[in-house]
């Protein structure tokens, strides 16, 4: 067949399959597309494309097959792509896929918490009894403004002594804005072959251990703990999910197995971003814990209870919840 | 010494084929375009702050409690909100490119999710160092991010016009030209209007060994010859 009778026999169907993918474009046409139209896309389009194979084939001029090309082109991501129902989605996630992508790292996340765990503890025991350890891993400025802000001589217990409902939003923006970003630094820097994830857990338990030890050792027991047990439930949880998911993807790169290590990554990217997720919800929680219950001024008694209420919340949601369906 | 032969041209076009059994061409785009497209990004998101932070400065605790929540969002969501809606940012979009699966598809949630919380370790050291690094290290242009949540960045395919023939006329190409070379010669003719006059007279007039034309008849003839390849073979 000659270009031309080529052209002239097949211009009605391109100029069909055209204008139909400006309506699938639009939302508002979109809507309006019967179901007949609807179904119509694929056909259309499977047609275009031997057309385009056709043109190249035969060698017909560079610029038709330019055009068809940029149909095809334009097509493909509409018969491809992705819809998806948000709020069911994200329910869905909460209540099964994050609990359930964790247990399926359990490995990642148990070396992740000794990572954060073990430099913690040591450097929290020494801090009890060594008082100058602490100006290794902090300035000295930061050390004594920690200081003054859990001082019982303070009225109040928190992070400053006089606080409105007011500080306690802005405070909650804040928190939001610093953990979550510190959660999604740790994972972000796992690429670098997990080394940036072993960092920030590694170093986040040395500062977080050597300030619980030199607090104690000052005898701020009653401002430091009631303090940070309740939202420390989500928070350190969180973050120790991060570097999880900061290792897996160093472990992809390190250790890939039968794959390439661009196909381990991609995989242990995508498994990877569940926990990442479910860590900013859990931060995201834990920042609302911090900012409006942490802060307030209620009985040390109470503070503990719902503290030891956050953890076995935190504690049975991971351990248990999804474990419905036969999926563990 | 025998000279090899590699199997692709060095280009930017990256081929994937699709189920319907046809190949699709995606140009990527490079670091320079990708950076100006940043820099417009970085423009749009400062002038989103300061306007975030005098508009909620005077609020108080409450007001400084949302703008930080606003600074966070736009630190890491920017890119994913525009992404997910039409596949480029807003400067993406000024520069002509998107955000597309290595597959052609549109970036799904996850994929855009991943690349831009990665691109936190591309900006290391410095104003995308690591990234961009890795960008030049491979096939596609992909930094830390890309590679990861298998996306490309690509240029967004213009409208192709198709030009009228040049003349009615139709001539028969005094010798026999294989399947190659009636490609160039209709290349040539739709190509036309991007070379002055000059040019294509100087191109046209290397057939003149064949046929012995000069100057305009030279760029004539050959408009000739490509509609009598359209029509008439």
């Amino acid at each position: 067949m000659k270009q031309q009778q080529f052209e002239l026999e097949n211009q009605p169907l391109w100029e069909e399959v055209e204008s139909l993918m400006g309506d699938l474009q639009r939302k508002r046409q979109h809507r309006r597309l019967s179901k007949q139209q609807h179904l119509q896309f694929p056909l259309l389009y499977r047609k275009l494309c031997s057309h385009y194979a056709l043109a190249r084939s035969r060698g017909f001029s560079p610029a038709l097959v330019d055009q068809l090309h940029s149909l095809v082109l334009r097509g493909h991501p509409l018969l491809y792509r992705f819809k998806g129902d948000w709020l069911w989605r994200t329910l869905q996630f909460v209540l099964n896929g994050f609990p359930r992508a964790l247990r399926r790292q359990k490995n990642y996340f148990l070396i992740a918490l000794m990572a954060f765990l073990l430099p913690g503890v040591i450097m929290g025991s020494i801090c009890f009894f060594n008082e100058d350890l602490i100006y290794t891993v902090m300035s000295e400025s930061m050390v004594a403004e920690m200081e003054q802000n859990y001082d019982p001589a303070n009225d109040r217990p928190g992070r400053s002594a006089e606080r409105s409902s007011d500080t306690d939003f802005m405070m909650f923006g804040f928190y939001i804005m610093n953990n979550i970003g510190i959660g999604f630094r740790t994972f972000a820097s796992g690429i670098l072959f997990g080394i940036g994830s072993l960092f920030f857990l590694v170093f986040n338990g040395l500062v977080i251990g050597g300030v619980a030890g030199h607090l104690s050792r000052l005898g701020y027991h009653d401002t430091f703990w009631p303090f940070v047990s309740g939202h420390g439930s989500f928070e350190l949880t969180a973050i120790v999910i991060c570097g999880a998911a900061g290792l897996m993807l160093g472990h992809a790169l390190l250790a890939p197995g039968q794959q390439t290590r661009l196909q381990a990554l991609k995989r242990g990217a995508l498994e990877a971003l569940p926990l990442v997720m479910g860590a900013a919800l859990m931060l995201l929680c834990a920042a609302f814990i911090e900012a409006f219950w942490s802060s307030g001024s209620v009985a040390v008694a109470t503070k503990y209870s719902v503290a030891a209420l956050l953890w076995a919340v935190v504690i049975l949601y991971l351990l248990f919840m999804g474990r419905k369906d036969g999926s563990g | 010494m025998t000279e090899r032969i590699p199997d692709s041209p060095l280009d930017t076009l990256r081929r994937y084929e699709i189920p319907e059994g046809v190949t699709l061409h995606l140009r990527v785009a490079g670091p320079v375009v990708r950076a100006c497209a940043w820099a417009i990004d970085a423009l749009i998101r400062s002038l989103i702050y300061l306007s975030l932070a005098v508009l909620l400065g005077y609020l108080g605790g409450l007001g400084l409690g949302v703008m930080l929540i606003g600074f966070f969002l736009i630190e890491w969501f920017y890119p994913v909100v525009f992404e997910l809606h039409n596949g480029a940012t807003p400067g993406k979009r000024a520069m002509g490119i998107l955000v597309i699966q290595e597959n052609g598809t549109p970036v799904t949630p996850a994929a855009s999710v991943i690349r831009n919380l990665l691109r936190s370790t591309d900006f290391l050291p410095f104003l995308y160092g690591v990234g961009l690094v890795t960008m030049l290290s491979n096939r596609s242009f992909q930094r830390l991010g890309d590679l990861a949540a298998g996306t490309l960045v690509v240029y967004r395919d213009q409208n192709i016009e198709r030009m009228d023939p040049a003349t009615s006329t139709t001539l028969k190409p005094p010798m026999d030209l294989s399947e190659e070379e009636q490609l160039v010669i209709l290349n040539f003719a739709e190509r036309r209007e991007t070379l002055s006059e000059e040019r294509r007279q100087e191109l046209a007039e290397l057939l003149s060994t064949q046929t012995g034309l000069q100057g305009a008849a030279a760029e004539q003839a050959i408009y000739g010859y490509a509609n009598w390849i359209l029509k008439g073979r």
